[in-house]
């Protein structure tokens, strides 16, 4: 007793949901089957909102442009408060290395039409008041990066997917495929078995699971990142601060202050700690806190509220898998989002929508390039 | 205005000396006690709205009294704090919140100082009954542990216990007044030099690592044992009712830390709402510290706490209203009064029987939960883990004593590698004896013949308690089977000592006296509520068990036992109602009158706040779960229920309360995800200056 759906989605995340819902929109009939007992609640949920334009290759400045785009409309479009906020991005240099790299890049985002700008120190200052300006040579900003809530925009997602007609199977593990021919005929799992013509692989953290179901090798490794968020304050500071040195311990960390006033921090770090464990250390806050409260003093008498942690699905190179699998021809990869999948998300939901309906443009196929799921693997992004 | 709320008399609690220093609220210049929270310094000066919440304007206070939530948050010298964990200081500068409030601009640079790493052999949590037991038997076998508690005392809830205890006084000290346990425990725990103790520290959380840390006075440690004991204590339920998210509504944790251990008045007129042990307590504490009790509602038909609790508070003349539950809470920002209704077996309110009452102040008094996150962390870390007192099972503090006790013991022979069970058989026995719930009530069972002197025993119920067998010196009172639970009796002869007067932890002995008149014999009853204010000649209404009146009459003798902290007061009355005498009125009867218009909500059930933290309904949550969604973390994620200061300590039981209504099996119910940190700390806690 199989149900017959146009595409199977696996994986109700930051990918999926919006796959799912422009998939729907555009009169597919979908499912979405995810392991876990609701929408959002792999890496979803852990994001920890940013979204930013200003990346360093077609591909992904597109795609968060797009996103970027959805988000900023979506209350008025769809309804639902987000928590949107075009706070931007900050890179505060504060050696001279760093700020050559800051500044080579953003001649290369400025040519593909992005808002960014290199502000003096004082200049800085006025938009994230009392940051340390010993040693800073300036930052970049781009004023019209943001954030927004990952749950509210998923639980709006959820809810206007659910509208338009997408079914959702949690609870549900995908198990196998049965194959006719090449192609996927149906998708099996510990709960039945369902047809459909294509085959969408949104799964996240267990990409390279699902993939070996196929004998495919994606090269998707989750490693395990630390975040905070703080009690809410009076809005203090705008854009989001990234500290790209390394010190022991973290390769970088970075902090805003949401919609509703907490500020969200997060580090990276080095080495990266590969695998999937979302337990909590001792080690993360005495790290973080000594690095924020390094350049960022005022921080000092907020109160912490919650640590978590989740994964970044990282692929090689740092750049995401998307495309369709020349073995499995009714099969799309978007995997490997490499902890950006909540900002690449309802651009990529609609990049993802196009390709299964053969709607591709020229400017798609560029975008598809930089996520070629059969590239080398060999470069590495010019800045993460 | 002068207001001051302070408790300048109490007849248990000494009322220290304390220095005088002035401080700032919103500009005006106030009095506070050197050392005592802000809090308590403001409510002592008759200030209970602290602040206004940012996402509705609602009025904000003392809520927890724990620092477990923000509600009390205020700012002190430019910073946000939680007014109920930072002691004032001699001119310190105290602003409400309202709204968001402001970080400060500190901008001076940041030093850090590396942090302590600490190794013990078993770290306990929690200073209480069974903490401070469970030392006891590591102390005696000399075993390292580290003991902490998060307040500046030892002692845990035992400080804030007034009353005399029940138990037996072997195993529980029945009859010691719980706060002098406290003290006796604590003495006795600071003798062992392998347990070390650290107060004002509190746990913050047990990472996956096998590290706990904690923040000791202020300062940021990491604590690695080899085993742990949760003796946390106990969470108080909260309740979904309109107008719960008023000012001036919390649990008698809260209000029994500012009336016992601040020795403030919160409150003027109290209304209580549970007739559980700790509802009927907190009654009695509240008229002890010259608080009007306007009544006390119980849903079901009988109170579940003892009835010599629920006895004592109506012969007092607190009217205890039994299958009735709160209708609505009324005020404009805080609690101006309450509305109750009668209930039907099925809990439905029963249309006409609204009373409503003013009160300034609601006392939620339904039940408490296990402080469980230790455990739980503990458990996912792999850290052996046991737990004591409420933490492992609601109970009274003398059950917690001993089950603190059993661990300790245990502990201790794990850790030396015995093998078996080092814990005597019968100690089971007694700690289940110790933590029996009451039982059966039975008629007055003996009626001796009206001469000589002979005490009457107005304690009619099963529960675990037998002091008054133990102290009679003639061997008279014994409970009916011998055991601890059964009703004492009394047979043999009396010399009309008193001893068991003094000793009953409910005040439920009475000595009735022939000898000198047999017409007008004499009564004696223990009488601890004022401060030795009973005088010879006052005319006093006295009442039965029931509270019914049995006529007024002029005391005729008084004595007063300071050691105990009680008068015996002795009235000469007919012979006929002698034996039926169980207590005087000492609140007069209009402090409970209900207004001659009930006030019926106009808004509905589902308006009552299901998370005071984010102004969360239960409408909200309800219709959520309707839609189909039983998962905590999606209904947290959509609402934010659960995402406030309090880690959704007060909400997730009243959600889960929402799901069990709307039909979704436990077994459906996916619980909350539960992250670091267990209690809001500031950043500024955390650097660890040992990494270059």
């Amino acid at each position: 007793m199989s149900k017959i759906y146009d595409i199977v989605i696996i994986g109700a995340g930051s990918i999926g949901l919006p796959t799912a819902y422009y998939l729907a929109k555009s009169g597919r009939k979908v499912l979405v089957v995810d392991p876990e007992h609701g929408p959002g609640q792999q890496n979803n949920k852990k994001a920890i909102g940013g979204v930013r334009a200003t990346h360093s290759d077609f591909g992904k400045i597109s795609v968060c442009l797009r996103s970027i785009e959805i988000m900023r409309n979506w209350h008025e479009e769809m309804g639902d408060d987000i928590g949107w906020m075009s706070n931007g991005y900050s890179y505060p240099a504060y050696n001279e290395k760093d700020a050559k790299t800051l500044q080579d890049l953003m001649k290369i985002q400025l040519s593909f039409g992005l808002n960014i700008k290199w502000l003096s120190p004082d200049e800085y200052g006025e938009i994230v008041p009392g940051i340390l300006k010993e040693g800073l040579i300036g930052s970049t900003y781009s004023p019209e990066d943001g954030s927004c809530s990952p749950l509210m925009l998923t639980s709006s997602f959820y809810f206007h997917a659910l509208k338009a007609g997408v079914d959702f199977h949690f609870n549900e593990r995908v198990t196998g495929f049965v194959l006719d021919g090449n192609k996927v005929s149906e998708v099996k799992t510990d709960k039945g078995s369902y047809a459909c013509s294509k085959v969408v692989n949104a799964s996240g953290n267990n990409a390279r699971e699902i993939g070996a179901m196929l004998s495919l090798d994606l090269p998707v490794f989750p490693d395990n990142h630390e975040a905070g968020i703080t009690e809410p304050v009076a809005r203090f500071f705008g854009p989001m601060v990234i500290d790209m040195r390394k010190a022991p311990g973290s390769a970088n960390f970075y902090f805003y202050q949401n919609h509703e006033g907490q500020v969200v921090f997060c580090i990276t770090p080095e080495p990266a700690i590969l695998g999937i464990d979302n337990r909590s250390t001792s080690e993360f806050l005495p790290m973080c806190s000594k690095r924020m409260l390094h350049i960022y003093p005022r921080l000092r008498n907020l109160k912490v509220r919650r640590t978590w942690r989740g994964q970044y699905p990282m692929t090689p190179d740092g750049f995401p898998i998307v495309g369709v699998s020349k073995e499995i021809p009714n099969l799309i990869n978007a995997v490997g989002m490499c902890g950006q999948g909540f900002m690449l998300g309802p651009g990529m939901g609609e990049l993802i929508t196009r390709i299964c309906n053969n709607q591709l443009s020229p400017e798609d196929n560029l975008m598809l390039k930089s996520f070629d799921p059969y590239r080398e693997f060999s470069g590495e992004e010019k800045f993460k | 205005m002068v207001h001051d709320s302070r408790i300048t008399t109490h007849p248990i609690l000494d009322v220290p000396e304390l220095e005088e220093i002035g401080f700032y609220w919103n500009g005006n210049t106030l009095k506070a006690r050197r050392g005592e929270m802000i809090s308590s310094a403001l409510i002592a000066n008759g200030i209970s709205i602290f602040g206004h919440h940012h996402k509705d304007g609602g009025a904000q206070g003392i809520f927890c009294a724990n620092g477990q939530c923000a509600k009390c948050s205020v700012i002190a010298n430019g910073v946000s704090v939680k007014s109920c964990m930072v002691a004032v200081t001699e001119n310190m500068i105290v602003q409400s919140v309202e709204g968001l409030a402001t970080l400060p601009a500190d901008d001076a640079p940041s030093s850090f100082e590396p942090i302590e790493h600490i190794d013990t052999e078993v770290l306990i949590i929690g200073g209480g009954p069974a903490g401070l037991s469970a030392a006891i038997e590591l102390g005696k076998k000399n075993i390292p542990a580290l003991l902490i508690d998060d307040k500046n005392a030892l002692g845990g809830k035992l400080v804030l216990q007034t009353h005399k205890f029940f138990g037996s006084e072997e195993d529980s000290r029945a009859g010691t007044r719980g706060h002098d346990i406290g003290k006796l425990l604590a003495a006795e725990v600071s003798a062992f030099a392998s347990i070390d103790v650290w107060l004002n520290s509190t746990a913050v959380f047990v990472f996956s690592d096998r590290k706990v840390g904690i923040l000791k006075d202020g300062v940021y440690k990491i604590v690695s044992p080899k085993r742990i004991l949760n003796a946390a204590g106990a969470r108080e339920k909260f309740l979904r009712f309109p107008g719960n998210n008023l000012a001036r509504i919390y649990g008698a944790g809260a209000f029994q830390t500012l009336v016992n251990r601040d020795l403030v008045r919160p409150t003027q007129r109290l209304f209580i709402i549970g007739g559980g042990n700790v509802g009927l307590i907190a009654g009695y504490h509240a008229l002890q510290a010259g608080i009007e009790v306007v009544g006390l509602v119980e849903a079901m038909p009988v109170c579940g706490g003892y009835k010599v609790h629920a006895d004592k508070l109506m012969r007092l003349g607190v009217p205890i209203y039994t299958s009735h539950s709160i209708l609505c809470a009324s005020g404009k920002e805080a609690v101006e009064s309450i509305t109750i209704t009668e209930i039907d077996s099925k809990f439905q309110a029963i249309k006409g029987t609204e009373k409503t009452f003013t009160c300034d102040t609601i006392l939620i008094a339904v039940g408490l939960d296990p402080l469980s996150e230790f455990t739980i962390e503990a458990e996912a870390a792999g850290l052996p883990v046991d737990s004591a007192g409420d933490a492992l099972e609601i109970a009274e503090a003398s059950s917690a004593m001993f089950n603190g006790k059993i661990a300790g013991l245990k502990i201790a022979s794990a850790l030396s590698g015995e093998s078996g069970n080092p814990v005597p058989e019968e100690w089971y026995a007694k700690a289940e004896a110790l933590k029996a719930h009451p039982g059966i009530i039975k008629g007055y069972n003996n009626n001796p013949a009206e001469e000589g002197v002979f005490p009457i025993i107005h304690c009619l119920q099963e529960i675990p308690c037998n002091p008054c067998t133990t102290v009679c010196p003639t061997n008279s009172i014994n409970t009916e089977d011998g055991s601890l639970m059964a009703v004492p009796v009394y047979s043999g002869s009396c010399i009309g000592c008193g001893k068991c007067l003094l000793i009953c932890p409910g005040l439920a002995i009475t000595l009735v006296d022939y000898r000198k008149d047999k017409d007008m014999p004499t009564v004696s009853l223990v009488y601890e509520v004022g401060n030795h204010e009973i005088k010879i000649g006052d005319q006093l209404p006295l009442v039965d068990i029931d509270a019914m009146p049995l006529g007024k009459f002029a005391v005729t003798g008084v004595q007063n036992y300071a050691k105990q902290h009680c008068q015996i007061v002795k009235f000469c009355v007919p012979k006929a109602i002698a034996k039926q005498i169980a207590g005087f009125v000492i609140q007069p009867d209009d402090v409970s009158a209900a207004l001659p218009e009930p006030i019926i909500p106009e808004r509905l059930a589902d308006d009552a706040m299901i998370c005071l933290c984010e102004r969360v309904t239960v409408g909200q949550v309800r219709s959520l779960v309707r839609s189909g969604i039983s998962d905590l973390n999606q209904l947290k994620a959509i609402t934010r229920a659960g995402m406030g200061p309090c880690g959704a300590k007060t909400c997730e039981v009243m959600i889960k309360g929402v799901l069990k209504e709307e039909g979704i099996p436990v077994t459906d119910v996916v619980p909350n995800t539960k992250r670091p940190l267990f209690i809001e700390i500031p950043l500024s806690k955390f650097p660890d200056g040992s990494v270059k």
